[in-house]
């Protein structure tokens, strides 16, 4: 993956299995987002390739990337909400371009959403109206809206409270339980890593690259990599 | 859509079992399904209030299926559900609880309505002047501390408005001589006067459409500019940091621009003035005068009072539109939208003012016999 001159990682290999919830996760600038930006085709990869549900997403022709894309939700760092749609709109709008629901259904979906990220009495609201942590809620209310198999979520936690971030991460297992949807998330939050992850890989600025792979839990515990050790201890370079 | 083999085996049917309404629901209701079978649904729903669902022949159910049985049966108890659609269908009860649906809005009430915005206007008419006040306080206190006007920035705004606007400013002063030249010896070539169209041309463009047609192409490419540079920093709490930071905001951000524009608008008006004369000059070469007869005319009938009348008109339009970008954009709302807002409000504003004002300049320098 490189940007112009400057390559920003090599040899990242790594599956993810279905219905387990997998953690993208490394240190400020190592290009986490941007690795999950590669992945779902928003940026080219100067080698290699990327598979999402058995299929690449590149190599698609326009009718099967519209399909694939349906089957994929993305929840971006800043919830990249359309600013001149209600939140309740802003969901609805998949709802709108990918199904033959009729309004009423649609505007129920989009509520029983709204409602599963603790936002039911916001649905009228602006994005310009609520919180930045509301709006983060709202994108991941816009990613289900589908009831997507595949999930990506880029920093879901940043900027919640501990309380709604706790709620957050209940939210991603119990969905993951019950409909075996799969998670791709990209944080650096500790405790949701912890709370959530199946599996994950760390990456690495200095390395370019992927310097850890397995269950947290077990890497925090028995890693002796310096950087992956200073990394789940918090400790300071 | 046609359906798939599963999604055809998707069924709801409502029936009567021991005095009470029960609503079946068999098969995999996914979003395709509901789809489906949603006008089936809400026409059972229609009837008495359903008691029960008996989910005992549902495979499986997504979201949009689960607010499909919730919406035609809410207040149903749930039979023989497996473990997945028990889950989902808990789950989205609860989150409907908390979402409750939109109430009509209130009916338009237009004596409410005018008075609301007549006093939104009113407010706005309040800022604006605040505004003025401000930037005319600023201005004041630069005169006993001159390190308050960041001269760089002035420098960078006057290559923005002045320089980058030259090749546009000289490309429409030039159309616009040659349209006034062909549009003006048509009447005159009638009494044979064909020959007056150079004064004509010179009046009109010094006095009035050399600065209004570059206080129109300053509004549109510098006053939008200003309010979207501005409200984009208002957008980002940019603005916010500098008060904090105790740094006065309006002798940073507003005053450059309010004097860049000012020097530049004559200039501009002086090089659209220019180069509407050319134009006019090579159509009446092609009329059969000489650059000699038009010079002559030009001579005897354009005045200093003209030209400096204009470039003082010129200068007050470039400070107005600066000072109404820069409002504009330092008012925007939250959200990208306000920013685009802004640079609208700007032109509009921007236009309109300069109109205004020259129809005051037109009487005013009646009056005084300039």
């Amino acid at each position: 993956m490189r940007f112009g001159s400057r390559t920003i990682f090599k040899d990242v290999t790594f599956d993810v299995r279905r219905g387990e919830i997998f953690v993208i996760l490394g240190g400020s600038g190592c290009g986490k987002s941007t690795l999950l930006k590669a992945l779902i085709g928003l940026v080219p990869l100067a080698a290699g390739h990327a598979w999402l549900l058995g299929e690449e997403l590149a190599a698609e022709d326009d009718a099967a990337r519209r399909a694939l894309l349906r089957r994929i939700g993305v929840m971006w760092q800043s919830g990249a909400l359309f600013g001149s749609m209600t939140l309740a709109e802003n969901i609805e709008l998949p709802l709108e371009e990918h199904t033959d629901l009729p309004r009423p259904a649609r505007e129920a979906v989009a509520r029983s959403k709204l409602g599963l990220v603790g936002l039911g009495d916001a649905a009228g609201r602006l994005p310009a109206e609520i919180s930045g942590g509301m709006a983060k809620r709202a994108g991941i209310a816009r990613a289900m809206a589908l009831d997507p198999p595949l999930l990506f979520l880029d920093e879901p936690s940043a900027g919640l409270d501990p309380i709604t971030s706790a709620g957050l991460d209940k939210l991603i297992k119990d969905i993951a339980r019950d409909t075996g949807t799969t998670f791709v998330v990209v944080t650096h939050e500790l405790q949701s890593i912890l709370a959530i992850g199946d599996r994950c890989i760390m990456l690495d600025k200095d390395a370019q690259g992927m310097i850890a792979e397995g269950d947290p839990r077990r890497l925090k515990a028995e890693s002796t990599q310096p950087t992956v050790r200073a990394f789940f201890r918090r400790e300071a370079a | 859509m046609d359906p798939s083999p599963d999604e055809a085996a998707a069924q709801i049917e409502a029936q009567e079992e021991g005095g009470r309404r029960v609503l079946r629901a068999s098969g995999r209701i996914d979003t395709e399904a509901a789809a489906r079978l949603w006008p089936e649904a809400m026409k059972a729903a229609a009837g008495a209030p359903i008691a029960a669902l008996d989910l005992s022949g549902l495979k499986s159910i997504d979201s949009a299926g689960a607010v499909l049985l919730l919406t035609a049966a809410p207040e149903a108890e749930f039979q023989g559900a497996n473990e997945q659609a028990a889950a989902v269908l808990e789950r989205t009860r609860r989150a409907l609880g908390t979402a409750p649906a939109e109430s009509a809005p209130p009916p338009w009430r237009p004596i409410t309505a005018i008075g609301r915005a007549t006093v939104q206007r009113a407010r706005d008419a309040v800022a604006g002047i605040a505004f003025m006040g401000e930037a005319v306080v600023t201005t004041l206190r630069v005169l006993t501390r001159p390190r308050l006007l960041r001269w760089s920035e002035v420098l960078r705004h006057l290559d923005e408005v002045g320089t980058r606007a030259f090749p546009l400013t000289l490309l429409l002063g030039f159309l616009i001589g040659v349209i006034l030249a062909y549009q003006s010896s048509i009447p005159l070539r009638r009494f044979g006067a064909e020959v007056f169209v150079p004064n004509l041309v010179g009046i009109s463009l010094l006095r009035e459409l050399g600065p209004l047609l570059a206080g129109v192409v300053l509004a549109g490419r510098t006053g939008s500019a200003f309010a979207a540079e501005l409200g984009t920093m208002t957008v980002n709490e940019e603005v916010d940091a500098l008060k904090i930071m105790g740094v006065d905001a309006t002798a940073m951000l507003v005053l450059p621009r309010l004097v860049a524009a000012t020097l530049a608008m004559p200039v501009l008006a002086l090089l659209m003035n220019v180069a509407g004369l050319a134009g006019m000059t090579l159509i009446m070469g092609t009329l059969g005068y000489p650059w000699a007869s038009v010079q002559n005319q030009l001579q005897q009938w354009l005045s200093l009072q003209d030209l400096f009348g204009g470039l003082f008109k010129a200068a007050c339009f470039g400070l107005v539109i600066a000072g109404i970008g820069c409002r504009a954009g330092l008012s925007a709302g939250r959200g990208p939208r306000a920013v685009g807002d802004a640079a609208t409000a700007a032109v509009v504003g921007g236009i309109v003012a300069i109109v205004a004002m020259d129809g005051v300049f037109a009487v005013l320098f009646f009056r005084l016999g300039i």
